[in-house]
């Protein structure tokens, strides 16, 4: 049994964001999370937008979190190494309903504090985009886009190296309250705690319920997206906001690294982990992204994914449920963060600071003479200077042994993957870390010498993880066995 | 900056071929430049026998036909380079390539671009449903199954008619493993006929015309995939639907020339190839720069990159003497035609054309005509489109277009 004074529950942006914020202090702490590496819920599931805040209503913790995320996003993403670009994002509208909505959508932003908002006409936004079939559009320079794999990633790898402990592969089954705060199940390890943080997303509900407070119930409300090919997309592009659809609507964005997606859609479903798409969403998406962009070429799909929102609200219900960051009134070593959706990333790092906020009321923080705030992750080979890529090569010759021929990875590259500091396993520690397998052939190059590497590393192909823990690849070796 | 008069950028067929051929015809510095450990490209994997029966009478394995060429390039003077990628090629023809030992760029005089294809994934089909583990293209079955003795599992189900596919329904049932049936959205056979024959009629694996896969399902790996026939417009036809549970399923949904490079480099491309377009030299928009095999367009016999590699070679050596620019000729087609390469011919040479029918036919006629005169003209009993249809079109007259015609 190994005793802790704070476990999260959870290595979303959220837990990792909190995982770091604590790892500035003297305390010991450790984070239990059910997958195979950090960030595969929610986190690595969405658009990779660093949100403004004007969405949101004003005076909404999700408002006051957001607009205060935002503006310091972009420093911690320099801190921690993890690709960002501040790219801005159009609303587009059609007529003059939506004209009068954008005026009033930036009304909405500069109440909540939104800097950069200005509303602009058809030749302006054909002066950035000259594709876009819009009257009317609300430019917001705030708006930036992110890797989210490597956020999460990044704060992760930060707080190890500052002495947080990450038990990946470990689902929370059983919590069990102490005199001192609660003996936890998390996988094959029993971890003890002075604070439970519930930070544990789609399952929020589940964990606060087995701490003692059952009164939340978390709805799934499912995102399908399309993936495709890098492409001339220049920044965001959303539609006004319908009132009554559970997202920001069907919106085009362009990733850090310059690929389009489509999406995504908002599907109450029942299955909190059901990531399908469906052949009637898709249908959907490709409609309404023609809307936005009629030249967009869907030859270029490399892929289609979903993701699912912790929402608090029912379908059907008013549409606004605000974050819930609170100290348990049922439980007081537990410290609960419930409904954690959209823009949760972006306001990932204050609400790690409410969070050390309310664990500062029993529990004294004292900061560490040795913290490191700053993280450095895999240097991204194919996006460095000739110089900078033929200086790596000399170092280590692995740099000169591209894995992935989509987004040119080396085999040093996916070596650092394998080895992270987290422990992360499967291949989708080298594919959230890299990119390898990520790009236009769908590993069809490097997913056979990423198995090669792990078996001249001695790993037996059956014991290969892909995304999750036993799902099998790989079934063994052939009569004749190893060649 | 190093330098070399030829650049074959790919050491498949087509690169092999293309470097031979190149030093034959007296090019000085031939560098062949391949990303693997060793050359022969796709070849290696593909140890099913039936390489080289037009080229050299006998049906061999890809890692023979391959052997074949690398001694020739032994022999011919060609310096190659293995684990060798090539990372960029200027319209000047400067190319830059890393290995182990650091990253290099050689300044060309001509370069030959033999790059190959990758295969399309189930991501560009978007097919709908969860994306569990246990879905694989058919060529990275034919990688870890045949180089690294890697075993798939038991119950397969195969989407798509392409080669590949095939010859993978019969390498897995060999090493035991049941394939359920082999599905096809067309109405006819992506590959060759032969390889129905030997690889699924002859282990009774079924080919299903017309139908392909709906859903992929399965929380972290697969368990099944819900299949439905098509109509002629390739929609689902409702009520259709089986459940077939399999534990893999194997893509051969058709092959994609790879043109990164090229892309980059500005060259123009052909959106129904899916290579670049060429002149009758196999030269790209970019003078100097040629184009050849599976990178060109996707062929089905290797012993025609091998050919095709050997003329663009030819061009290019035909390049560095200084050749004159020759009139070209467009070439049109109608009919029933996909595609033919290339879209121009050289005036006052023998002209080389490969041609996709869009649809299986029977009894028809391939004529080639220039200025109402018939230059060509050829009884076609069966056509397919896995079968390319190749046409010598001897001494092109100059004029103002070649009609290529099939009815």
């Amino acid at each position: 049994m190994t005793n802790y004074d704070v476990l999260i529950v959870g290595g979303g942006s959220v837990g990792c964001a909190i995982a770091y914020a604590l790892s500035r202090y003297d305390l010991k702490v450790a984070v239990a999370e059910k997958e195979l590496d950090v960030g595969m819920g929610t986190s690595g599931r969405n658009s990779g937008v660093v949100h403004a805040g004007f969405n949101n209503r004003p005076g909404s913790l999700m408002a006051k979190l957001c607009v205060e995320g935002n503006e310091g996003f972009e420093a911690l993403c320099k801190m921690l190494d993890i690709p960002y670009k501040r790219t801005g994002k159009l609303i587009v509208g059609y007529d003059e309903a939506d004209h009068q909505a954008l005026i009033k959508l930036k009304e909405q932003g500069e109440k909540n504090g939104v800097k950069g908002l200005e509303i602009i006409d058809g030749a302006a936004i054909r002066a950035i985009e000259p594709d876009l079939p819009a009257s009317w559009a609300m430019l917001s320079r705030n708006t930036a886009v992110f890797n989210p794999f490597l956020y999460s990633i990044h704060l992760a790898e930060a707080s190890a190296q500052n002495g947080v402990q990450y038990y990946l592969n470990s689902p929370v089954t059983a919590v069990e309250a102490t005199e001192e705060g609660y003996r936890v199940q998390a996988g094959d390890h029993v971890l003890t705690c002075r604070t439970l943080i519930n930070s544990a997303g789609l399952f929020a509900d589940k964990v606060s319920a087995m701490a003692g407070d059952p009164s939340f119930t978390i709805y799934p409300c499912r995102g399908e997206y399309y993936l495709l090919d890098k492409g001339t997309l220049k920044m965001p592009v959303y539609p006004v906001p319908r009132p009554g659809v559970g997202g920001l609507g069907v919106h085009l964005t362009v990733t850090v690294d310059g690929n389009i997606l489509i999406g995504p859609s908002a599907d109450y479903i029942d299955n909190h982990e059901d990531y399908s798409t469906t052949e009637p969403i898709l249908d959907q998406l490709r409609r309404e992204a023609m809307i936005l962009l009629p030249t967009l070429n869907m030859r270029t799909v490399i892929g289609t994914y979903a993701g699912v929102r912790p929402k608090l609200v029912k379908k059907g219900e008013a549409n606004f449920g605000d974050f819930v960051i609170e100290r348990s009134p049922k439980a007081k070593h537990l410290i609960n963060l419930i409904g954690i959706e959209s823009p949760g990333i972006t306001a990932s790092m204050p609400i790690a600071r409410m969070v050390l906020d309310i664990l500062s009321e029993d529990t004294e923080l004292v900061e560490k003479p040795d913290f490191v705030p700053t993280y450095r992750g895999i240097p991204p080979f194919a996006e460095l200077s000739r110089a900078e890529q033929r200086a790596l090569i000399e170092q280590d010759p692995d740099y000169g042994d591209v894995v992935c021929r989509c987004e040119t990875v080396t085999r040093a590259q996916v070596k650092r993957a394998l080895h992270n500091p987290i422990g992360a396993t499967g291949v989708i520690a080298v594919k959230n870390r890299t990119r390898s397998t990520m790009g236009r052939c769908n590993g069809g190059y490097c997913f056979q010498r990423i198995v090669e590497l792990l078996l001249s590393e001695g790993k037996s192909p059956q014991d290969i993880d892909l995304k999750r823990r036993g799902d099998r690849p790989l079934l063994g070796y052939v009569k004749g066995g190893q060649a | 900056m190093e330098r070399a008069d030829l650049v074959v950028i790919g050491g498949g067929p087509a690169g092999l071929a293309a470097a031979v051929r190149a030093k034959e015809k007296g090019v000085d510095r031939v560098l062949l430049l391949e990303r693997n450990p060793v050359l022969g490209g796709i070849l290696n994997q593909c140890i099913h026998d039936g390489f080289g029966v037009l080229r050299f009478g006998s049906a061999m394995s890809g890692p023979e036909y391959a052997a074949r060429f690398i001694q020739m390039a032994r022999d011919a003077g060609v310096e190659t380079v293995t684990g060798a990628m090539v990372v960029e090629l200027s319209p000047d023809k400067k190319v830059t390539y890393i290995t182990p030992q650091g990253l290099f760029e050689v300044q060309a005089k001509a370069v030959i671009l033999s790059t190959g294809c990758r295969e399309r994934t189930r991501g560009a089909l978007a097919v709908p449903g969860n994306r569990p583990a246990g879905v694989y293209t058919a060529g990275v079955v034919q990688y870890l199954m045949n180089m690294r003795n890697i075993a798939f599992g038991k119950n397969v189900v195969i989407m798509g008619s392409g080669d590949i596919g095939l010859i993978m329904a019969r390498r897995m049932t060999l090493e035991g493993a049941r394939v359920h049936c082999v599905l096809e959205k067309l109405p006819f056979c992506s590959g060759l006929p032969r390889n129905v024959r030997q690889c699924l009629e002859d282990f009774d694996i079924p080919l299903c015309l017309a139908e392909t896969v709906k859903e992929i399902h399965g929380d972290d790996h697969i368990t099944h995939v819900i299949t439905a026939k098509v109509d002629e417009k390739g929609r689902f036809i409702p009520g259709s639907e089986r459940t077939i549970p399999c534990d893999v399923l194997v893509l051969s949904v058709g092959l994609i020339p790879e043109n990164e490079l090229a892309k980059a480099c500005g060259i123009e491309m052909d959106p129904v190839t899916g290579g670049a377009l060429v002149d009758g030299d196999l030269m790209t928009s970019v003078p100097g720069v040629f184009s050849c095999g599976n990178g060109l367009h996707v062929h089905d016999l290797v012993d025609l990159v091998s050919e095709e590699g050997e003329r663009a070679a030819e061009h290019a050596a035909a390049y560095l003497k200084g050749a004159a620019n020759k009139p070209m000729v467009p070439v049109t087609v109608s009919g029933g035609i996909r595609y033919v390469l290339p879209r121009q011919l050289t005036a006052g040479e023998d002209g080389y054309l490969s041609m996709r029918v869009m649809l299986p036919g029977r009894d028809q006629k391939l004529t080639v005509t220039a200025g109402g005169k018939t230059l060509v003209s050829k009884k076609m009993k069966r056509v397919m489109p896995s079968e390319m249809i190749r046409l010598k079109v001897k001494d092109v007259p100059a004029c103002e277009q070649v009609e290529v015609s099939l009815v």
